[in-house]
């Protein structure tokens, strides 16, 4: 079943991971996939390169040293004031330009609202392969190719795909899907800067202005360590409140499903699953959700999973670590209590 | 004022039922339904043509079952409908799939040039959001995606401005047309249809393009001879071997909390940390 590639497509090396940088901040989903890169690299026996994209020297600099504490064996940077704010055009000229002139076999990007607007955008004007939103990366002995492993159908299956005679092999992969590596503060890497010719009157786009969502108190769930989640089980909008009451007491964000987010009781961008964010905290506390295929495919990476469900036989019983059998009408209020006095009594204790 | 909107019907996926043991999709009897995502897009430009005048055809690429979902579109009020079914499409990945959408596109637009085309943010089953980024690209259309609002349209410069989500705020900005827009979920509400649309809808004539009606030459870069990307396998999540450990079980809510929180306090003491942490 061995593959010969043809040689035209051999001449695509190395492993590529698109570090995703806006207003001089990096997505940390550019960390998450330079950790998966470096595997796939090692297998490969291959290098693992970071591709910077920015508006100043220093931004680019800055973003590519931490590239190389997570993995990065060298960075190819553009630095540009074009490159400033995030827009389709000069992003996708400076992205296939480097494909293009450097070759590399695979690609990988965040599956963010930027990294989905330019994965969709390169693939197409390099006429090559994406596999959107993977779960699982890894690689065919047979023939060396990437093995794209994505949910299907809402989670309930899942499917693997192949980019057999097109390079690069594009994939995205969703922020907080593959785990956080950790860093090697003392590891560097090489810099290749890249030469960029698109001046600022050329490009039709113009971004008139930014409004942060710290402005708007957009929920932060993706990178939240602990995270309390209400579903239909609750009931009525109102009693959402003692979902609230055990966060304030936790430190904790608040989240739901979506029959909670849809009928209103809390925001959309607090909804958890499939088809809201994937969320991975240290705990989370899911009260009245049944646990569907749909939901679990976004949190069942937490660490610690407290299920509080008055049905013995709901599907989040097979997944959580720890099962509250009972009204969670009753039981939000106990533990909010519990929580707040063991954690009074600690802090007098230290 | 010319909008094309791309509509893909979709099986209703809250109904789809995975067989426990071939593991393939149980499609027998589930509806299919117009992409929840597009709804969106199309009560959008029907709101830009209240707004400004012009037409809007919508467009999709399917069986020819999926002139189902062109008549519930007419009956929000659409002008025109293509249905663009051939064969030779069948087993599309998502570059396949932009490249007969973009060509029939083009074809439209020789009857009336395009200002604006529109897509869902995403469909429910591929759910790639990779085929609007696809048509923009090969038309040469300026992008605009996860597209909140549009604050203006000026036909005269040809120029757009819309509010966009970006990661970690909102983006406006201002482009020239054509454009092709993606639009966000929850942005607006689909009009309801009246008795008089429905009726106009049923009588309606659906026009059914084949692929060399749309323009289309090369066969080598549609169906699954365009498509780079092939599915290899298709297999059931792996079952988690351990379930919940359930605690207090016979005792009361203050019982099962206070048990709890033993419970992690003991079993988990650096989460233990982090909770004393965060808790202020
Ligand atoms: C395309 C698609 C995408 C989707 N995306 C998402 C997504 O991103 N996120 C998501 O969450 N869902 C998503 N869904 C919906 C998903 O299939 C489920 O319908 C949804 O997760 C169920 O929400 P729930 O658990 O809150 O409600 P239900 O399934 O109604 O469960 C309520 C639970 O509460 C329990 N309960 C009732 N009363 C009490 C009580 N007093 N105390 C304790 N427990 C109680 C019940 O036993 C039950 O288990 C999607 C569906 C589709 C088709
Ligand atoms: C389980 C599964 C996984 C897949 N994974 C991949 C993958 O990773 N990569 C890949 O390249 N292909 C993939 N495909 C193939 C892909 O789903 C098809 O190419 C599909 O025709 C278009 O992609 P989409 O449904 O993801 O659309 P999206 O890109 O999510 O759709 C965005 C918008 O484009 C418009 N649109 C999409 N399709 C049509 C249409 N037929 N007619 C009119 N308008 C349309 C709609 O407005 C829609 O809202 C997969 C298919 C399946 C069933």
């Amino acid at each position: 079943k061995r593959l010969e590639l043809d040689p035209r497509l051999a001449a695509y090396q190395g492993i590529w991971v698109f570090v995703e940088m806006e207003r001089g901040r990096v997505h940390p989903v550019s960390w998450e996939l330079l950790g998966e890169g470096r595997k796939l690299a090692d297998i490969l026996g291959v290098e693992l390169a970071a591709v910077v994209l920015g508006g100043s020297e220093e931004a680019v600099e800055a973003a590519s040293a931490e590239a190389f504490t997570y993995g990065a064996d060298l960075a190819h940077v553009v630095a540009d004031p074009v490159l400033t704010e995030y827009r389709n055009e000069p992003y996708t000229k400076a992205m296939t330009d480097l494909v293009n002139r450097h070759q590399p076999e695979i690609l990988l990007l965040g599956a963010t609202t930027l990294g989905r607007d330019l994965a969709g955008s390169v693939a197409t004007t390099l006429q090559t392969g994406l596999t959107a939103d993977c779960t699982e990366l890894a690689i065919d002995p047979d023939n060396r190719g990437l093995l794209a492993t994505r949910p299907t159908f809402g989670g309930s299956l899942l499917c693997t795909i192949q980019t057999l005679n097109y390079r690069p092999q594009m994939a995205t992969v969703r922020p907080r899907v593959m785990a956080m590596p950790e860093a090697d503060p003392v590891r560097v890497g090489r810099i290749v800067r890249e030469a960029f010719d698109l001046s600022e009157e050329s490009i039709i786009a113009k971004v008139l202005e930014f409004i942060p969502d710290e402005a708007q108190e957009q929920a932060q769930l993706a990178y939240a360590d602990i995270i309390v989640a209400g579903g239909r089980g609750l009931g009525k909008a109102e009693n959402f409140q003692l979902i609230w009451d055990l966060a304030a007491v936790l430190g904790a964000e608040v989240g739901g499903s979506r029959p909670v987010t849809h009928a209103g009781w809390i925001s959309a961008d607090r909804q958890v699953g499939q088809s809201g964010k994937t969320v991975r905290p240290k705990l989370y506390i899911a009260a009245g959700i049944s646990g569907a295929i749909q939901h679990r495919v976004g949190m069942e990476a937490s660490d610690v999973i407290i299920a509080i469900n008055n049905d013995p036989n709901a599907p989040i019983f097979e997944f959580a670590t720890y099962g509250l059998v009972g009204d969670a009408l009753r039981i939000l209020p106990a533990l909010t209590e519990a929580f707040r006095s063991r954690l009074a009594v600690n802090r007098l204790a230290s | 004022m010319h909008i094309v909107v791309c509509i893909k019907q979709v099986p209703d996926s809250a109904q789809i039922r995975v067989h426990p043991v071939t593991n393939t999709i149980m499609r027998q009897g589930v509806p299919a339904i117009i992409n929840p995502f597009d709804l969106f897009a199309l009560e959008e430009a029907l709101r830009l043509k209240d707004r400004m005048g012009g037409r809007v055809t919508v467009l999709t690429m399917g069986p020819p079952q999926a002139e189902d979902a062109l008549r519930k579109a007419v009956s929000f009020g659409v002008d025109d409908t293509i249905l663009l079914t051939d064969r030779a499409f069948a087993g599309a990945d998502t570059l396949a799939t932009s490249y007969a959408l973009a060509q029939t596109i083009r074809k439209i637009g020789e009857e009336h040039p395009v200002d604006l085309v529109f897509t869902g943010k995403q469909t429910i089953d591929g759910d790639t959001a990779q085929v609007g980024p696809g048509i923009a690209k090969r038309l040469g259309l300026q992008l605009l995606t996860y597209v909140s609002g549009i604050d203006a349209v000026d036909l005269q410069n040809r120029e757009i401005t819309v509010r966009r989500r970006a990661e970690g705020g909102v983006q406006v900005i201002r482009t020239r047309l054509p454009a092709l827009i993606t639009m966000l979920e929850g942005t607006n509400q689909i009009r309801y249809a009246s008795m008089d649309d429905m009726f106009r809808a049923a009588r309606f004539e659906v026009r059914k393009w084949n692929k060399d009606m749309a323009g289309i030459e090369d066969v080598g870069k549609i169906g699954l001879k365009g498509s780079p990307t092939v599915v290899s396998k298709v297999f059931a999540p792996k079952p988690k071997a351990v379930k919940a450990q359930i605690i207090g079980s016979g005792l009361d809510s203050q019982g099962m909390a206070a048990a709890l929180v033993d419970t992690l306090f003991a079993q988990h003491p650096r989460l233990g940390k982090e909770l004393q942490h965060a808790s202020h």
